[in-house]
């Protein structure tokens, strides 16, 4: 063993003891308990026809999102990768929009936009003069809506990474072996591009079987899995939602498992890269018009949402009614958000736990990624890099369930203590779902940074500390800041653990939300999700920089 | 084992199969010592292991006659260069070059300005490392591993990240520069020419093992096994009837006929065109200026590289080869 920084096998061994208890030891209380417990609610979860109604809903809900956010990212990513019109770059980036939205302050914005008494109803209503809304956005179709909105940026981010990798000169060796386009495409593209597809459809899945908001908000009688955790919860049968949260969990390790199979191998990078194609000019002015009109159009489209929130933010209480556009607008309800102490609480609550569990998070990512980059090929290592991703591939209800079901038990022995219910368990939670984000970045940061350039530091006489502290640190600081930065903002705008978790003590900006509109004060609830969307943009942009 | 640097029974395993050493040899005092041998040998491990960044199973490590084998390598006062340089990214030269330095500011200043102007690169100091050329780099990292004034220098194949034209004049320009700095150096290189070029003495290694250690001449003209024989400058390696046809009694190795298992080597500018001796016929010539290189076969079918004057024969002639000198060595068994 080279004597580096890292080496320790008792650093490991404690590590992957702590790991284990924070991921992996919840999950395994929680199947027991699902399973055990005299099995009330492996009957109650069998025997009554809306458990499995909801299950079967949270696996074709997120098939389908897979299948619509693919065909709406995938051609968007050809456009602006092979093409060239005006206003591609500017359009290209603002297609990334809905990635700025927090999940349920997008939610939020779709409900004010397209809702029954949303901007686009109301006009509606307005212009045929119909005497009720038009359409009342619930269901299915009103989930799908939310996910086709907000996923496809996976599948056009992880497209164009997989265009802009291709090399030019493969496609150009099959038109000279006689492909027209269509077979190139069908042919040589497609199949290069698997890895990239089949991980953006992989992430779609993961974040359509674990969302919470839109079913929550837009859902009514239609339930999938998550929002029915949350109601077997509320309702206090517990048992049954543990059994639901086993369920749930299986259907997302099933989806990880066959989409992480039809990944294949990059065999993309594994030729080296060579050039991407040239962008070719769109043809025509007419053709070259209604590309650009359509891209305006589209980009309007995306920025919808977040105009609406900022417009209902500025719309007093009780001042807007049957009119299509509010006739009142001002800042009063930004004052009193800042006014009030009591208003402000959700606020700092936010930034506090955010800021907290992203400290955990990227401590122990540090501490995990070092000694998984740097050490040799052992269990250990293998371990630690497994309960790193563990989070990821669970649903956030079923984290909020399990670590709800092992920290409600006083038993020091069994390393369990009674954490529901104090304002602790919340960023707790918050920084275990976050550790697959800070570990994944920093162990990519690890895995870029040459060994030899620690070694050069110790060559130079640097210690382990000065070595960590002058080349290490300053060299990990992007990789630090693109993790820290996600982190945060996912910790900030979080629902989906918070409903399980929070206390009156600790509620968070979304439960506030939440709250404001039951009492419709929609302008209140506007206001706090601008700020969020603002302070997430804010954080991406200074963790992207470099 | 006596020098400034001493190796005595050093010994790294990586597997069962794999490792390196015992290895003893002793390099003296403003000395440069080239290690030599193909990928795999250990080269690379022996100057890790002086560096301090593998630890060995077995020996002693010494460096000006104290013992640094379990000394970190942060205090080992070893300069090293590293085979892509590993710069620091994230400093600028001036920078990289204080960071082996005591203490900050002022007081380094000069000894920064002092590093660059060594390695010719003075008002260098605010530029950032990626816009130096693979040269000018190779020259920062060079200050850098000077600055704090080591006792040792180590490079791991300081040249091989240059193109071809450059390398050889860097080489000269860096043996110029280690000379005047009078420092004790170590370099790996698994390119001969280099090695002599720029190495004082070469370690030849094997599979872990030192093959011969000496100047280049030794290694050329009295190579201690056949490895170091054909490794070391072209040769003819002959076997059997062949070898006995050359080598009957007139070799170096004297002491009349060959014996079973024997290998002789004839280096080609020792085989010769005469009027008496093995009969043959030149099948290529590649003429390189001042003399060619003839490829003959014999008529029992070995093939042999000749070096001689330019219009010493033709392609197709038939002609007679005699060695002037041979070498004798037993048979390597794998």
């Amino acid at each position: 063993m080279s004597a580096r920084p890292g080496g320790g096998l008792t650093a490991r061994v404690v590590l992957t003891v702590l790991l284990a208890w924070l991921v992996l030891y919840p999950i395994l209380i929680l199947v027991g308990d699902a399973v055990g417990g005299g099995g009330s609610g492996l009957t109650a979860f069998a025997t009554r026809p809306a458990e499995w109604r909801a299950l079967w809903a949270s696996v074709w809900i997120s098939v389908a999102s897979v299948a619509l956010a693919a065909a709406i990212g995938v051609p968007l990513a050809f456009l602006f990768e092979w093409f060239e019109f005006p206003g591609r770059k500017t359009l290209g980036s603002l297609i990334a929009l809905p990635a700025v939205l927090p999940p349920f302050v997008g939610v939020i914005a779709f409900l004010f936009l397209y809702g029954e008494s949303g901007f686009v109803a109301r006009a509606v209503q307005q212009i045929f003069g119909l005497e009720q809304s038009p359409w009342r956005l619930q269901g299915a179709g009103g989930i799908l809506l939310v996910h086709a909105y907000s996923m496809y940026v996976y599948f056009y981010l992880f497209t164009r990474a997989g265009l802009a990798k291709l090399d030019a000169s493969m496609l150009e060796a099959a038109q000279a072996l006689g492909a027209s386009r269509w077979s190139t495409l069908w042919r040589v593209t497609l199949p290069l591009l698997r890895p990239s597809l089949a991980g953006a459809a992989l992430l779609v899945f993961m974040t359509a079987v674990g969302s919470f908001s839109a079913p929550y908000v837009f859902g009514g009688g239609f339930r999938v899995m998550t929002t029915q955790i949350v109601a077997s919860k509320l309702n206090g049968e517990l048992r049954l939602a543990e059994v639901e949260s086993v369920a749930l969990a299986l259907v997302a390790i099933a989806g990880l498992v066959l989409l992480r199979r039809s990944e294949g191998d990059d065999i993309v990078t594994a030729l080296g890269k060579g050039t991407a194609p040239r962008r070719r000019p769109i043809g025509g002015a007419g053709a070259r018009a209604f590309s650009t009109t359509a891209g305006w159009a589209l980009a309007v489209l995306l920025l919808l949402p977040h105009l609406t929130l900022v417009l209902i933010s500025l719309v007093p209480y009780g001042s807007w009614t049957t009119e299509t556009l509010p006739p009142v607008l001002s800042g009063i309800n930004y004052q009193r958000l800042f006014a009030e102490p009591e208003r402000l609480r959700p606020l700092v609550n936010s930034l506090w736990m955010a800021a907290g569990s992203t400290a955990g998070a990227i401590a122990l990512a540090l501490v995990a990624a070092g000694l998984v980059a740097r050490g040799r090929p052992s269990r250990l290592r293998g371990a630690i890099e497994g309960l790193i991703a563990l989070p990821w591939a669970l649903p956030g209800t079923v984290f909020a369930i399990a670590l709800l079901t092992t920290f409600s038990v006083h038993s020091p022995v069994t390393l369990r203590w009674v954490l529901a219910g104090t304002t602790l368990l919340l960023p707790l939670a918050y920084m275990v779902r976050n550790v697959p984000v800070t570990g994944r970045a920093l162990l990519a940061g690890y895995r870029q940074l040459d060994p030899g350039l620690e070694e050069a530091a110790a060559s130079l006489g640097a210690g382990r500390w000065a070595t960590f502290r002058r080349v290490t640190l300053p060299l990990l600081t992007p990789a630090l800041a693109a993790g820290g930065s996600l982190a945060f903002v996912a910790g900030l705008g979080d629902f989906v653990t918070s409903i399980v978790l929070y206390t009156y003590d600790n509620r968070p900006i979304s439960i506030e939300i939440m709250a404001s509109l039951r009492v419709s004060e929609l302008g209140v609830a506007a206001a706090f999700g601008v700020i969020l969307m603002v302070v997430s943009a804010a954080v991406l942009g200074l963790g992207a920089r470099r | 084992m006596s020098g400034f640097v001493t190796l005595d029974g050093v010994r790294k395993r990586w597997s069962a199969k794999v490792t390196v050493g015992p290895l003893s040899f002793g390099v003296a005092q403003g000395e440069i010592l080239a290690l030599l041998g193909p990928s795999g040998s250990g080269k690379t491990t022996v100057l890790r292991l002086l560096a301090g960044f593998e630890t060995s199973d077995a020996g002693r490590i010494g460096i000006g006659g104290e013992d640094v084998t379990a000394t970190p390598p942060a205090r080992r006062r070893c300069g090293m260069v590293f085979q892509h340089y590993a710069l620091f990214p994230h400093l600028d030269v001036g920078e990289n070059v204080a960071f082996g330095l005591a203490g900050q500011g002022k007081a380094n200043a000069g000894r920064i300005v002092d590093a660059l102007k060594l390695v010719g690169l003075e008002g260098f100091e605010r530029r950032r490392v990626q816009e130096l050329s693979g040269g000018q780099q190779q020259r920062v990292a060079l200050a850098r591993a000077l600055a704090p004034e080591p006792r040792v220098l180590l490079l791991d194949e300081p040249l091989s990240n240059l193109d071809p034209a450059l390398r050889e004049r860097t080489r000269r320009e860096l043996r110029a520069l280690i000379k005047r700095v009078g420092i004790t150096s170590i370099f790996v290189t698994h390119e001969q020419e280099e090695a002599f070029d720029l190495g004082d003495r070469v370690a030849v290694l094997e599979s872990g093992g030192l093959e011969q250690l000496g100047t280049a001449e030794e290694l050329y003209e009295r190579p201690a096994s056949l490895f170091v024989a054909t490794f070391v400058g072209r040769a003819n390696v002959l076997r059997g009837p062949a070898a006995r046809a050359f080598g009957g009694g007139e070799g170096t190795g004297g002491g009349g006929g060959m014996k079973d298992g024997e290998v002789i080597v004839v280096r080609p500018e020792r085989l010769a065109f005469a009027a008496a001796g093995v009969p043959a016929v030149v099948r290529e010539r590649r003429y390189t200026g001042a003399a060619a290189f003839f490829l003959v076969e014999t008529d029992g079918g070995e093939r042999l590289e000749v070096l001689a004057a330019p219009d010493a024969a033709r392609v197709g002639d038939r002609v007679r080869l005699a060695a002037t000198s041979v070498l004798r060595f037993a048979e390597a068994h794998a």
